[in-house]
């Protein structure tokens, strides 16, 4: 039971590290300009992603 | 007499519906999830791709961006084109969403919203014989991820410093799917360019393809490596599986029907759980539930 609340209390100091840090993450990839390069390789043809890179 | 044999089929009864009702509305958001994705079907007629703003954020399932119908992007293309951009090494925006939200939902993503989920559950209708994996291809899938998503964009570049999407190019029958197939047909001059890398992807996706009709989620088990991520993330998910192991009578039903090859009382938390939710009805005694973790300090006293 002990063993099993301790478990549980370390998933849930994860979920919360984890949640911050793909927050700070985006925030960052934002901020340098990462989702621009999404949109201009989304934007076109990805000759890579067809098969003919 | 005749009462008892009543009773005993409603209860049967019951249990039929609960698993079609679960299994409909399951369906429902994949399909509602396959149409937002893919919003613009006219543009397969032109062979032109959507432009628009939308694209920059990505879809949390694997949808070829160069599908023409996409609205959103691939993560797992998004990643590789960032980390094989000139200014970047690792796709932090991409990185950041595909945490967060496989930090809530886990796999269930896979199991509802992946559009290449649902096209996979379609091509396993298809009358064949069917079988099991062996478990060990299922460490596939991470192999692919450490080496073709993040390792070889960073490493593998031109005089330029900038590096292919190698899972893209070399591995992902998705976008031969989505991106290729619609898009050759479409574009005389495309075809022209086609080479032997493509005879390499056409050979993977027929191959693929043959895996998904035979194998339930042939890819999800073996090649997704969006999957890999959000299977690890599973351990911690928000969106969960509890266990009550002290009501199981051990009839292995669950493990019967589970098409991820799980046995979800001993591993509910496994990589493989899409929490599709089938062994949560087929369990006679309610011991499997799919909830959310909402964890709140207890007053005290």
């Amino acid at each position: 039971m002990h063993w099993s609340k301790t478990l549980n209390q370390k998933k849930q100091a994860v979920r919360v590290l984890a949640s911050l840090a793909a927050g700070c993450m985006m925030a960052w990839g934002i901020y340098r300009g990462e989702a621009a390069v999404v949109l201009g390789k989304a934007v076109n043809v990805c000759l890579e992603c067809i098969g003919l890179g | 007499m005749e009462r008892r044999s009543t009773s005993a089929w409603n209860a049967s009864d019951w249990g039929k519906l609960m698993r079609i009702s679960q299994e409909i509305k399951r369906k429902i958001i994949q399909i509602a999830a396959f149409g937002y994705s893919n919003t613009y079907l006219q543009n397969f007629a032109g062979g032109q791709l959507y432009k628009g703003k939308w694209k920059q954020f990505c879809n949390p399932g694997m949808n070829c961006y160069s599908c023409p119908a996409a609205r959103l992007s691939c993560p797992i293309g998004a990643m590789q084109a960032v980390s094989g951009a000139m200014n970047f090494n690792l796709s932090f925006y991409v990185t950041g969403f595909v945490l967060a939200v496989g930090v809530v939902f886990g796999r269930a993503v896979c199991g509802y919203i992946c559009p290449f989920g649902l096209i996979q559950e379609l091509l396993y209708k298809i009358p064949s014989p069917k079988r099991k994996l062996w478990k060990g291809f299922t460490y596939v899938k991470y192999v692919l991820l450490v080496f073709f998503v993040l390792l070889f964009p960073v490493m593998i570049t031109n005089e330029l410093g900038m590096g292919a999407p190698a899972y893209c190019e070399y591995i992902c029958p998705v976008g031969t799917l989505e991106g290729g197939l619609p898009l050759l047909a479409t574009h005389p001059e495309l075809r022209k360019v086609i080479g032997a890398l493509f005879s390499v992807k056409a050979v993977i996706l027929v191959l693929t393809l043959i895996g998904c009709v035979v194998i339930c989620r042939f890819f999800c088990k073996v090649m997704c490596p969006l999957g890999a991520i959000y299977g690890i993330l599973n351990k911690v998910s928000i969106y969960h599986m509890e266990v009550d192991k002290e009501k199981c009578v051990s009839c292995g039903k669950c493990r019967g029907v589970c098409p991820m090859d799980v046995d979800p009382v001993n591993a509910p938390d496994s990589a493989e759980c899409i929490r599709c939710g089938k062994c949560t009805v087929s369990c006679p005694k309610n011991v499997l539930s799919l909830k959310f973790r909402v964890e709140l300090p207890k007053k005290s006293q």
